[in-house]
């Protein structure tokens, strides 16, 4: 097979040719095709955009383009562009005045809306009723970069994310890609690499936050041949999304760290670890293989410089401890995907017994940027302990949905209420969960907290992968905590005792005190146990799987305390400790409730006011469902 | 359901046709499993058994990880496998909800299949389009923001 591109020259030959033929269109259409959009219609409106334009004799394609034909449109499909609340999103862009120049976000956009797209593309106009508009202040806003939720971010492994065709090589080459590759293959020494990812202080972003630098100069020096390198994109956390939409939307980026990573380690082969539960993100990983490996990219002698590097797709199989590293690596050597004690560490001896860096997906993208724009501009946009930038994954009862990539040391407070833009049902907050089932729940009085690797874990909780679920009052916390317990539960592969018979543990003394059958020395048990299984469990799974109790028990003791000694849940959430009551005042005494009442806890004559006896009532609702005069509530 | 008869035989001809480029290999078990999977929507005693033959594993090994990996199944998948989301962010926006709903119209309980080999119910940890919760997925199509009275509408799809 002939490669596309065997020398760098080759690579800026085609960058200027299809950024060239980009710049030929006067608009370029981008419409979101990530897994958010898809759901919510997006192939469609694509679909009808297209006909809008083929109608009016527009539409054109890269290939025509491409020949140097002039033509006035280019639709493309984009990857997720993180406002997921508000899709499909459509992104216009205007050529001649540069990327950064006129760009138009339309929301929420229908197929019915193709033809009024395409009508204001050519009248040079824009779609009033499509463009977002500010809820509590009315203004509204033309391009993505002035909508408050793109404010405060600083996008760097999102940067093209909605901005270009993850499906097309040449796209991402025409953006700048691939030049990080060529300038370390080419003028820059694997020391010099490992040296340069160091003084960024660049942190592993998929949760412990462990120094990529320090990790990639263990392999470097590591004996034993050949290494690897690892992508974990193997993203279990529930609630965060941030890998899967760099894998949807610009999977070349996350290629370009791999082989960055493994020039500087020495390694000429590479796994990406896929969550099987994420197909579009394994089918565009899969195409970004092929297509960097049809174009020489991949393989041997990449750009000339000698230096040979290949990838492999594994998909994962279900099974949230896969995310360990080790564990990882068991799973990708076909067995069990059970983690094993460490040391040693995967830098010595990793999969196959080899030499192994296992970085996350958002980790190995920043690596083309810290390539491209240097150690020191990483370093200045996060804090001082942290370098760069963080994407977190906003959902729960948030208004604005959604993937923010804001600066280390950025407060909850302005993630969740700027970016987020507070919360949608009109409620109070009450807690941000983050970090996942390894994280805490964190109350109000820490909301101006700094989101930073060090000070998160100060106060129980963790970066994680960067799920960041916001709750309203109407949550009980206890009701969460057994909520992750139940989780960590059943993922618990069961290799070390305290982690298999200790959750199992715990979940049922959060079983009991949910149940309203608990007691104070329960609560002394569960915060008791919940240490142990942190301290002595064998991996980072069980290690963490105690922080959402422990963080609940410390910010929301008086939850606890609710539960336990006064039998009641005060976010009215947990069925156990609901009573329900007739108000006699509103009661006609109609016998109806009485008669629905499944185990007949309701008593009454007719005409007079009727009672329910709490010790026969099954909390099932039948009787507030049926009365007709709104008699009948909940107390809890 | 057992293993009844089907088109097995291409099926079985092909997953054979798969396994035997891998002879020796044992990393390639989980991509052998995943194929023997969607190819049959379970993996049959018999493709296990001659897995571990080419595979130079004990059949244990094989059994082993099947059993690990939720993935996998040993009993017949429906026609459409629906897969409830209950991670975090769909669980606060009322996931347990809309699993009910659909225990109640299917008449089973998640992690079942209906007598007519129709449908399968799964409660899943994270479909990763936490943006859009609930969510739920029927074979690969996402479905957003669910809620139970949409549920009916989402089934009538999959006919």
């Amino acid at each position: 097979m002939t490669k596309t591109i065997s020398n760098v020259n080759e690579l800026q030959k085609l960058r200027e040719q299809y950024k060239a033929a980009i710049s030929q269109a006067k608009v370029r259409v981008l419409v979101c095709t990530g897994t958010g959009c898809v759901a919510n219609g997006s192939l469609r409106v694509y679909e009808k955009l297209a006909e809008a334009a083929r109608k009016r004799g527009l539409e054109t394609s890269i290939e025509v383009l491409m020949k140097g034909e002039k033509e006035p449109l280019l639709l493309s499909k984009s990857g997720c562009h993180g406002f997921c609340q508000k899709g499909p999103l459509v992104r216009v862009e205007v050529s001649g005045t540069g990327r950064e120049g006129s760009n138009t976000l339309y929301i929420h956009v229908k197929p019915e809306d193709a033809d009024d797209i395409i009508e204001s593309i050519i009248a040079g106009t824009v779609v009033e009723r499509l463009l977002y508009r500010d809820l509590s202040t009315g203004q509204v806003y033309k391009s993505e970069e002035e909508i408050p939720f793109y404010r405060l971010q600083k996008r760097v492994t999102l940067e093209h994310c909605g901005k270009i065709d993850p499906e097309d090589i040449r796209d991402y080459i025409a953006h700048g890609g691939y030049s990080a590759v060529s300038k370390v293959l080419l003028e820059t020494t694997p020391d010099e690499v490992v040296d340069l990812v160091s003084r960024s202080g660049l942190r592993g972003r998929g949760g412990g936050g462990f120094p990529t630098g320090k990790k990639w100069s263990f392999a470097k020096a590591a004996k034993g041949s050949p290494k690897y390198v690892i992508c974990n994109g193997d993203e279990g956390d529930p609630g965060a999304f941030m890998d899967r939409s760099v894998m949807e939307g610009d999977p070349h980026r996350v290629l370009e760290g791999m082989i960055i990573a493994g020039y500087a380690i020495g390694a000429s082969h590479g796994y990406v670890y896929v969550r099987a539960e994420y197909p579009l993100a394994v089918r565009r990983m899969r195409k970004a293989v092929d297509d960097a490996r049809s174009f020489g990219l991949l393989g041997d002698n990449i750009l000339g410089s000698g230096f040979s590097f290949d990838v492999t797709i594994r998909e994962g199989a279900g099974a949230f401890v896969c995310g360990e590293e080790t564990a990882l690596i068991a799973s990708i050597e076909g067995k069990r995907g059970m983690p094993r004690p460490r040391p040693p560490f995967p830098a010595n001896c990793g999969v196959w017994g080899k030499p192994t860096v296992i970085n996350n997906v958002e980790t190995l993208a920043n690596i083309p940027s810290i390539v491209l724009n240097g150690a020191d501009w990483f370093r200045a946009l996060g804090t001082p302990a942290s370098g760069g930038c963080k994407t977190f994954a906003l959902a729960g009862q948030v208004a604005n949905t959604g993937l923010v990539e804001v600066p280390m040391g950025t407060t909850l407070r302005q993630v969740i209420f700027e970016c987020g833009g507070g919360i949608r049902t009109g409620k109070k907050f009450k807690a941000a969960q983050i970090g996942g089932p390894s994280g805490g729940c964190l109350p109000e009085s820490l909301l101006d907290l700094p989101l930073e690797y060090d000070t998160l874990t100060k106060v129980g909780a963790m970066v994680g992968s960067g799920g960041l679920v916001v709750m309203d009052e109407s949550t009980c916390m206890v009701e969460v905590a057994r909520f992750f317990m139940n989780f960590i539960q059943s993922e618990s592969c069961g290799k070390c005792v305290p982690c298999r018979e200790g959750t199992k543990q715990l979940l049922a003394i959060l079983d009991k005190i949910i149940a309203g059958k608990a007691t104070m020395e329960d609560l002394q048990l569960l915060e008791e146990l919940a240490l142990i299984v942190k301290d002595a469990s064998l991996c980072g799974l069980g290690k963490t799987a105690p922080n959402p109790v422990l963080s609940t028990l410390k910010y929301f003791r008086d939850e606890y305390i609710a539960h336990v000694v006064n039998k009641r849940c005060p976010a009215g959430v947990c069925t156990a400790l609901k009573e329900y009551y007739i108000d006699e005042t509103k009661c006609r005494g109609c016998t109806l409730c009485a008669r629905v009442c499944p185990v007949s806890a309701i008593k009454g004559e007719k005409g007079k006011p009727h009672q329910i006896d709490p010790s026969k009532c099954i909390k099932c609702g039948t009787c507030i469902q049926k009365c007709r005069f709104g008699a009948i509530s909940v107390r809890s | 359901m057992g293993e009844q008869a089907c088109a097995c035989e291409e099926k079985y001809k092909e997953i054979e046709e798969a396994i035997g480029e891998y002879k020796g290999d044992r990393s390639a078990l989980i991509p052998l499993l995943q194929k023997t999977q969607r190819l049959f929507g379970y993996v049959p005693r018999a493709v296990q058994v001659k897995i571990a033959e080419e595979l130079g594993i004990p059949l244990t090994d094989v059994y082993g990880t099947v059993t690990f990996y939720s993935f996998f199944s040993l009993k017949p998948k429906g026609k459409y496998n629906i897969q409830c989301c209950n991670g975090t962010a769909c669980y606060v926006r009322g996931a347990p909800k809309v699993i009910e709903r659909f225990e109640k119209e299917l008449g089973i309980k998640a992690g079942d299949t209906t007598d007519d080999g129709k449908y399968s119910l799964q409660v899943v940890r994270c479909l990763g389009a936490c943006g859009l919760s609930p969510t739920i997925m029927v074979n690969q199509d996402t479905h957003a923001r669910m809620k139970p009275d949409k549920v009916p509408e989402v089934l009538k799809k999959y006919v």
